[in-house]
């Protein structure tokens, strides 16, 4: 199939229908005013529904209505609607609801500004609601992985019943990239016999409650459980990071999504002069690439770790975590939506290399 | 022996967990036969509140959800836009319905969402333990009035049904009252209305009933009662606000 050029938001909103979904609740917000845009053009050609919601709030439980009828819906914000519809997340986690949360995020706390950031990897990554639960949380680096992640992300949701988070920001939705959609006219799905979709008590169909309060210690301890045993499953099968010149390198770079790019560009330049970086790039960032960051910066190769972010060190703790102690670790990075550069990076692993 | 009362089908064999005296298992037994009655029971979903009816899903014989406080009427419509040839409910509290989640109940009516809203005024919170609703009454002593509502401090009850009414997709609101078998009557009737206004495709539709707290009022059932015809029915007026 030939190329063809997309803003990112759209992009995505294309893809999210081949996978199948054909539910879309959201509120506007800058930079993703162009998901729900596409959508209400979109969705009324192949028999979906968009709306409107009045907040994040209501948008996040209409997925929740909507999932929980079986359907494949989603929503899309950018990082304060995101915090609103962390009640929603929580809920549809425990309530075992399918469900797919795009976040393009923006410059935080608070209204922040309107430009990419990262910084709301703690709250995709580290829960973000409250309670024991966790999304599994994609995070692309082009408008292409992006559109081929939402098949991935909403089977993952289905097969899980979990929420998924794709967390990308704001310059994967504004920007313009030559991409590749695969057409599924004809979206396989699975069987949903959990659903509310009708309930005859005279079938063999059981009722369906969909709920998320487990009054008693045990039934609630139970539920936790039974998530638990199934984030042990996510974590054995769906771990996904690329690792890029990273075999006998002298210094590791660490970025997710944007960030990723400017430092291939660093490893890339450096490479050339023979020097030898490479970059490890989780792709799933729960559950995150614990073993394959380890592996790459305990080579004896490895002299150092630079984890590089858009925010103030947050997939810094992970890398550390997986790090474990065995090699140092430096961090860069900006918050206020200020994205490294090249230059920068380079010379920042000049640095390391003489220390 | 001839059965003259029987468990209505809609409802599971779980016995209500209300306290003596409460309205919500008397909504709860006509919101069950009305689905029966209506025979619309196998396309029926409800959604239950956070409050004293949290644990509705377990006595209705239908699929349900339970949603976060005040949030059911963003759920009902995400089924509803799956399901639009099926029915489903909310059945919300005070707290739930006319303060947390007003801006889901004033968008439902707002986007004429066909869906049914029944709605428990017993001025006050129940399930947290008697503080108070934006529906109790000025002068009424809760646990966080302890002075008696203050209309200066913190305004006067909030009336939903008159105030939904003036929506244009609302199609069906009614105040009714269980304090009194003549009232249950017309308060089962008013809930097959709103149900069949959402069969009939019309718009949203709620019946807002005003119901008893024996418990956090400090009264026996039958002081309750009374107290709920003395002092509520004077200030949210029974009766039809919108029909089309
Ligand atoms: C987000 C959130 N805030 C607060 C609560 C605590 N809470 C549980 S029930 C309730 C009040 C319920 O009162 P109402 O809706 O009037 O129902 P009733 O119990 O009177 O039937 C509150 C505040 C909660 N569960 N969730
Ligand atoms: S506390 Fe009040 S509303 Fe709750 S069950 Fe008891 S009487 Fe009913
Ligand atoms: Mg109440």
């Amino acid at each position: 199939m030939a190329l063809k050029l997309m803003k990112g938001c759209e992009a995505i909103s294309e893809a999210a229908i081949q996978a199948g979904c054909r539910y879309f609740f959201g509120y506007p917000i800058t930079p993703q005013n162009d998901v729900p845009e596409y959508m209400s053009r979109r969705l009324p050609e192949v028999g979906g529904c968009f709306l409107q919601a009045e907040s994040e709030l209501a948008a996040i439980n209409m997925v929740y209505g909507a999932g929980g009828a079986g359907a494949r819906a989603m929503t899309s914000s950018s990082s304060p609607g995101i915090s609103l519809k962390q009640e929603g997340i929580s809920t549809i986690a425990a309530a075992e609801i399918p469900a797919v949360i795009v976040n393009m995020m923006r410059g935080g706390p608070g209204l922040g500004n309107i430009q990419a950031s990262q910084g709301d990897y703690f709250q995709a990554v580290k829960g973000g609601g409250h309670g024991d639960y966790h999304a599994v949380v994609y995070a692309p680096s082009s408008i292409q992985e992006t559109c081929d992640m939402m098949q991935r992300a909403f089977d993952t949701a289905d097969t899980y019943r979990t929420p998924v988070i794709i967390l990308a920001d704001g310059l994967i939705g504004q920007m313009m990239e030559p991409v590749e959609l695969k057409e599924n006219p004809n979206p396989t799905m699975p069987d949903k016999p959990w659903a509310a979709t009708g309930y005859d008590p005279k079938g063999t169909k059981p009722r369906a409650v969909l709920n998320s309060l487990y009054i008693e210690t045990e039934d609630l301890n139970t539920l936790i459980d039974r998530l638990h045993a199934r984030y042990e499953v996510i974590k054995q099968k769906e771990v996904l990071v690329e690792c890029y010149n990273t075999e006998g390198a002298e210094i590791v770079l660490c970025a997710y999504g944007t960030v990723a790019r400017v430092c291939k560009a660093a490893v890339n330049e450096l490479n050339e002069k023979g020097i030898k970086v490479g970059l490890v790039r989780p792709i799933t960032l729960w559950p995150f690439p614990t073993e394959a960051v380890h592996d790459a910066v305990a080579q004896d190769s490895v002299k150092g770790v630079l984890t590089v972010e858009m925010s103030d060190g947050q997939l810094l703790e992970d890398i550390r975590l997986a790090v474990n102690g065995v090699k140092p670790v430096e961090f860069m990075g900006k918050a206020g939506s200020i994205m490294p550069t090249t230059e920068g990076i380079i010379e920042r692993i000049m640095k390391m290399r003489e220390a | 022996m001839a059965v003259i009362f029987d468990r209505t089908p809609v409802l599971t064999d779980v016995p209500f967990h209300y306290c003596p005296g409460c309205g919500h298992g008397i909504v709860h037994r006509m919101v069950a036969e009305v689905i029966d009655e209506l025979g619309i029971r196998n396309k029926t979903a409800g959604v239950a509140p956070v409050g004293c009816a949290v644990f509705m899903y377990n006595y209705m014989d239908v699929d349900m959800y339970e949603a976060a406080h005040g949030r059911a009427p963003a759920v009902a419509t995400g089924y509803k836009r799956v399901h639009p040839d099926h029915f489903i409910f909310t059945y919300q509290g005070d707290g739930d319905l006319a303060s947390i989640g007003t801006a889901e109940i004033v968008h439902a009516a707002h986007r004429g969402e066909k869906i049914t809203t029944i709605f428990i005024n017993n001025a006050i919170y129940g399930m947290t333990g008697g503080q108070m609703a934006p529906t109790s009454l000025v002068g009424q002593k809760t646990t966080t009035s302890p002075y008696g509502r203050s209309k200066e401090h913190c305004g006067e009850p909030i009336r939903m049904a008159e105030m939904l009414s003036t929506i244009n997709g609302s199609a069906y609101i009614a105040r009714c009252a269980v304090n009194n078998t003549a009232n249950i009557t017309r308060c089962k009737a008013a809930i097959k209305k709103a149900f069949q206004t959402q069969i009939d495709r019309k718009g949203f539709s709620m019946v807002e009933i005003l119901s008893p707290c024996p418990t956090n009022w400090g009264k026996s059932p039958v002081e309750a009662m009374q107290w709920l015809e003395e002092n509520m029915i004077p200030y949210y007026p029974l009766g039809t606000f919108k029909e089309v």
